[in-house]
């Protein structure tokens, strides 16, 4: 019974002798990690770290951070509150409340739009789902903290003036 | 008597900084060392001002958290020997080095001081006496603390030292053999020695297999990888010393760098010629003082300047990196490099009023205690690369290891080593 033709049993070379007199082998291996370290302690600005708050990593155009909430011309949200986000939500995380809107060309606008952002797994279908290009997830925002459940909950005048500040 | 008092004073001082001098620079070896080896940066945060000397001024910090947090203790402790056990290790850790000579003589006014603190003339078995006393503290503290992970520990502790010890006493048998002392300073003495006129007479060269035996032992004995089994975390928390936080910890903590400084010293004392540099012996030293302090001197103040100029290269570079106070760091650190290689090379100019003052004996002096250190600090490292490099040793490897291969090993020395003596007298 071999699965894709490789070998049913795992055969083990034995160590010879010099092998398992260990000091050989492990003078082989102080070489190895010797070099790392002389090649680390050279070059020390080509390690992969990236010295996280002073330095930050350079993410694509398509990286999916905090959401926002476009505008119109007036300034007035571009969501229609049609519940698509919300229904397309896989986290449950966004809650509109929809209202009637003065304008006969629209039919709603969201009263309250909220978003938790601690149930929130930024995958971005909200986006997908929305008809009307009012949620965007492109502010590139990823360093969201605050000390307590609450201020993760963000509402809409957060949401209509997201910028890059990074705080809650 | 004074005169006497103050020696001692001096000598021990010499060695208590020696020791506690290594183990906050081991400390930082092993955290940046291992960094570098796993390609990772390791400590670069904290710092004084800004300087943060490579993550060096982290110790302190640790040191000083240490210091300040509670003191969790176990309810069902035996309450004396769980406060003495990481005293004892401690203890033992200082008072092993006493034996280990960091020196020939120093001359002051005329009168020849030997380096050593205690010259006995069983100073190796005073070593194994001591050290053998260090797993105490281990055992008594695994048993002290009254919980399965430190009894364990203890437990491991003790099987690896009573394998060990055996193995460490027969490859220093034929040290013994070899040069007919158990004084450490007459057998530092005697590696000064050359054979046919060319090869120094170290402890390597004339026992290659007990030094493969003593190392294997003492890294056994330091609880170091690949015999680290008495504190494996992956099997038994954190091995003898689970139960012990705040400033008891660090005493252990500190106690295993320390019982480092002090294997690496007795293997650079026993198989790497002590104090002594190779081909060039006290006399021809004092004889050439002259040039080999000017070469010295230039060799030191060229290499401040070069290390300068990366630095000030890296200043150039990390402008405008941080915006804070880490930013001056480059140029710091270069300037004092750059004033002391000017006092290098203005050492120089003086060197003649130096040499005619404090005479060639003192250069000599300072030449082989320096050559010493450097002895001591690469073995200690080594320890340091050693544990980086190779994975542990499970339990039964370990005793099996001891007992079948090392034993035995160490017999076969001890009679190759008698027949060899026997043919050549």
């Amino acid at each position: 019974m071999s699965y894709k033709g490789l070998p049913e049993v795992v055969t083990t070379t034995r160590r010879n002798l010099l092998e398992s007199a260990y000091f050989v082998e492990i003078a082989k291996g102080l070489v190895v990690t010797g070099k790392h370290l002389v090649r680390n302690l050279l070059h020390t600005d080509e390690m992969p770290t990236i010295q996280y708050p002073d330095q930050k990593r350079v993410y694509g155009p398509r990286f999916r951070g905090r959401h926002r909430l476009t505008k119109r011309e007036d300034g007035s949200p571009r969501c229609v509150a049609c519940q698509m986000c919300s229904t397309a939500c896989p986290a449950d995380c966004i809650s509109i409340e929809a209202a009637e809107h003065p304008d006969p060309a629209i039919e709603k606008y969201p009263k309250t739009f909220t978003i938790d952002l601690l149930r929130c797994v930024y995958c971005g279908l909200c986006e997908e789902a929305c008809p009307c290009d009012a949620i965007r997830m492109d502010t590139g925002i990823y360093e969201i903290s605050a000390d307590n459940r609450e201020a993760f909950v963000v509402d809409k005048e957060f949401l209509l003036n997201n910028d890059k500040d990074g705080t809650l | 008597m004074l005169a006497i008092i103050i020696e001692a004073f001096a000598k021990i001082g010499f060695m208590f900084l020696l020791i506690m001098g290594f183990v906050p620079l081991l400390i930082w070896a092993e955290r940046k060392g291992s960094a570098f080896i796993q390609d990772r940066t390791g400590p670069n945060r904290a710092g004084i001002l800004g300087i943060r000397l490579a993550g060096i001024v982290h110790p302190i910090a640790d040191v000083l958290k240490l210091v300040f947090k509670e003191d969790v203790v176990p309810a069902e402790r035996h309450r004396f020997l769980y406060a003495f056990a990481p005293m004892l290790v401690m203890i033992v850790a200082m008072s092993t080095y006493v034996v280990i000579p960091f020196g020939d003589y120093i001359e002051i006014a005329g009168k020849q001081y030997s380096l050593v603190v205690a010259d006995l003339q069983v100073g190796m078995l005073y070593v194994l006496a001591v050290a053998s006393l260090g797993t105490y503290g281990v055992a008594l503290g695994g048993w002290a603390s009254n919980s399965k992970y430190t009894f364990l520990g203890a437990l491991r502790a003790t099987a690896s030292m009573i394998s060990y010890e055996i193995t460490l006493g027969l490859a220093l048998m034929g040290l013994f053999m070899v040069y007919g002392s158990l004084q450490i300073t007459s057998i530092a003495a005697e590696q000064g020695t050359l054979i046919w006129g060319w090869l120094p007479k170290w402890g390597i060269v004339v026992q290659p297999l007990g030094f493969l035996l003593f190392i294997a032992a003492v890294y056994a004995e330091t609880n170091r990888t690949p015999f680290d089994m008495s504190e494996r975390d992956s099997e038994i928390v954190a091995g003898y010393h689970t139960e012990y936080s705040s400033l008891k910890f660090a005493l252990f903590f500190m106690a295993e760098y320390a019982h480092m400084v002090v294997a690496a010293a007795l293997i650079s004392a026993l198989y790497f010629g002590g104090y002594q540099i190779p081909w060039l012996p006290r006399p021809a030293l004092e004889a050439n003082a002259g040039p080999l302090l000017t070469g010295g001197l230039l060799v030191g103040g060229v290499l401040m300047f070069l290390i300068a100029s990366l630095y000030f290269r890296r200043a150039r570079r990390e402008k405008g990196w941080y915006n804070d106070a880490r930013e001056r760091e480059p140029g710091f650190l270069g300037s004092v490099c750059v004033v002391i290689g000017v006092a290098l090379l203005g050492a120089l100019v003086l060197k003649p009023w130096l040499l005619g003052h404090a005479g060639a004996s003192l250069f000599a002096t300072f030449a082989q205690t320096g050559f010493f250190v450097a002895k001591v600090a690469f073995f200690a490292w080594l320890f340091i690369w050693v544990r980086w490099t190779v994975p542990s040793f499970r339990y039964d490897q370990v005793m099996r290891l001891g007992w079948q291969i090392l034993l035995p090993a160490g017999l076969a020395n001890l009679v190759i080593t008698a027949l060899w003596l026997w043919a050549v007298h």
